[in-house]
């Protein structure tokens, strides 16, 4: 499946059949630092992910001056 | 995708993201309403904001700031936009041009300042004439611009769109150098006088994994991408951290920065400047400050003078900005 990372922007291909929260592991990224869209749509930590689908894993942490 | 049996734990539709430090999941409707509540709440407790104040939201492009203001909007609230041009390169124009999206498809009132054009220089110029990091010139630049564009265009309170991560990794940071004066001016409500006005931060019970859910569902298009001089900030690092240890401890990051207003900071009431009356006024503007000529001052007097800089100058390497 392909699964669109940010900052940078960039596109990898990774084997589905996975769950959200095992994705983020793999990943090495912190679930409290991200969300998963699947197929354009927000998705809990235990939705199952195949291959096909359309992953966009998005990063919440903003920084900079506060 | 194959469904799992993943439940709202509200109404046991279909969830769309879990909250552990809730111990539950929500559907997107059940996510807003708790995010409507949590936003009531922080106003409500901290006498915040009044049904018929002008308000002004400091807006970025970012998740924060557009989701604040959509939700004071949705709430009956009066809110205009304010939004800062930095000159942050391409990334500044991106932000300013969500902005606009966001104000134009609600019919909102939107203000824009150019740093550039009204006074003369950017961010990334201000960081190399002044030697600050660019997250400190831009913050800043920032403060001092909302807090003028309020009293001049009689609002009575600035909306930010801080939410619990950010005041955590605050609140982490200064605890960390218990630096006292910070600590006691980290509140969420700054009341108007000497020379400021009033300041709330209604984001503050929300995370900013809630906020940035909160613009996916209700279909809010905002800046994903982190400022390009902002990597590398020392907030950033202490988010992570305090990430870690929610990650072990659900609820911590709220418990730490909860705990703090609710326990500490009636314990440092008094401690700051501001509070103590220990301000003059600006030489040059009459801005409130500790010294003769204020900080903003300086910083437009050294930036204005300097040639641009490109901010390919000031992108960040390990953490601080480089320096001639």
């Amino acid at each position: 499946m392909k699964v669109l990372l940010r900052n940078p922007r960039r596109e990898i291909e990774v084997e589905g059949g996975r769950s959200v929260d095992r994705l983020l592991d793999d990943l090495g990224l912190s679930r409290e630092a991200h969300l998963v869209i699947c197929n354009g749509t927000l998705v809990p930590g235990d939705a199952r992910l195949d291959d096909g689908d359309t992953i966009e894993v998005r990063p919440v942490i903003s920084g900079g001056a506060l | 995708m194959t469904a799992v049996g993943s439940k709202c734990k509200v109404c046991k539709g279909p969830a769309v993201i879990d909250l552990p430090r809730h111990n539950a999941k929500f559907c997107a409707e059940h996510l807003q309403q708790l995010c409507r509540r949590q936003m009531a709440k922080a106003i409500d407790d901290f006498d915040m904001l009044s049904p018929d104040d002008r308000i002004l939201v400091a807006v970025s492009g970012g998740k924060d700031s557009l989701a604040v203001w959509d939700m004071l909007i949705e709430a009956g609230y009066h809110a205009d936009g304010l939004y800062i041009g930095l000159g942050i390169g391409d990334y500044s124009n991106d932000s300013g041009g969500y902005v606009q999206r966001f104000a134009d498809e609600r019919g909102l009132q939107l203000q824009t300042i150019d740093l550039r054009d009204e006074y003369g220089y950017d961010v990334p110029t201000a960081s190399r004439a002044t030697g600050r990091v660019p997250c400190s010139a831009c913050g800043l630049s920032k403060r001092r611009l909302f807090d003028k564009a309020a009293l001049d265009g009689g609002y009575d309170v600035v909306v930010t769109g801080h939410n619990l991560d950010d005041e955590a990794a605050v609140l982490f940071g200064n605890t960390l150098r218990w630096d006292i004066e910070y600590l006691a001016r980290q509140m969420p409500v700054l009341p108007a006088g000497n020379g400021f006005p009033k300041k709330v931060k209604p984001l503050i019970r929300l995370t900013e994994r809630e906020m940035a859910a909160w613009c996916l569902v209700r279909g809010i298009d905002y800046v994903v991408e982190e400022c390009p001089i902002a990597a590398g900030n020392r907030h950033l690092s202490y988010k992570e951290s305090l990430n870690a240890v929610e990650a072990k401890s659900p609820g911590a990051k709220a418990s730490f920065y909860l705990g703090f207003l609710e326990r500490m900071a009636p314990l440092l009431a008094g401690q700051s400047a501001a509070a103590a009356g220990e301000l003059n006024d600006c030489e040059r503007c009459g801005s409130p400050t500790t010294t003769e000529i204020c900080a903003f001052c300086r910083l437009v007097e050294k930036s204005s003078a300097h040639e641009p800089v490109p901010v390919e100058m000031v992108l960040t390497r390990g953490g601080k900005a480089r320096r001639r």
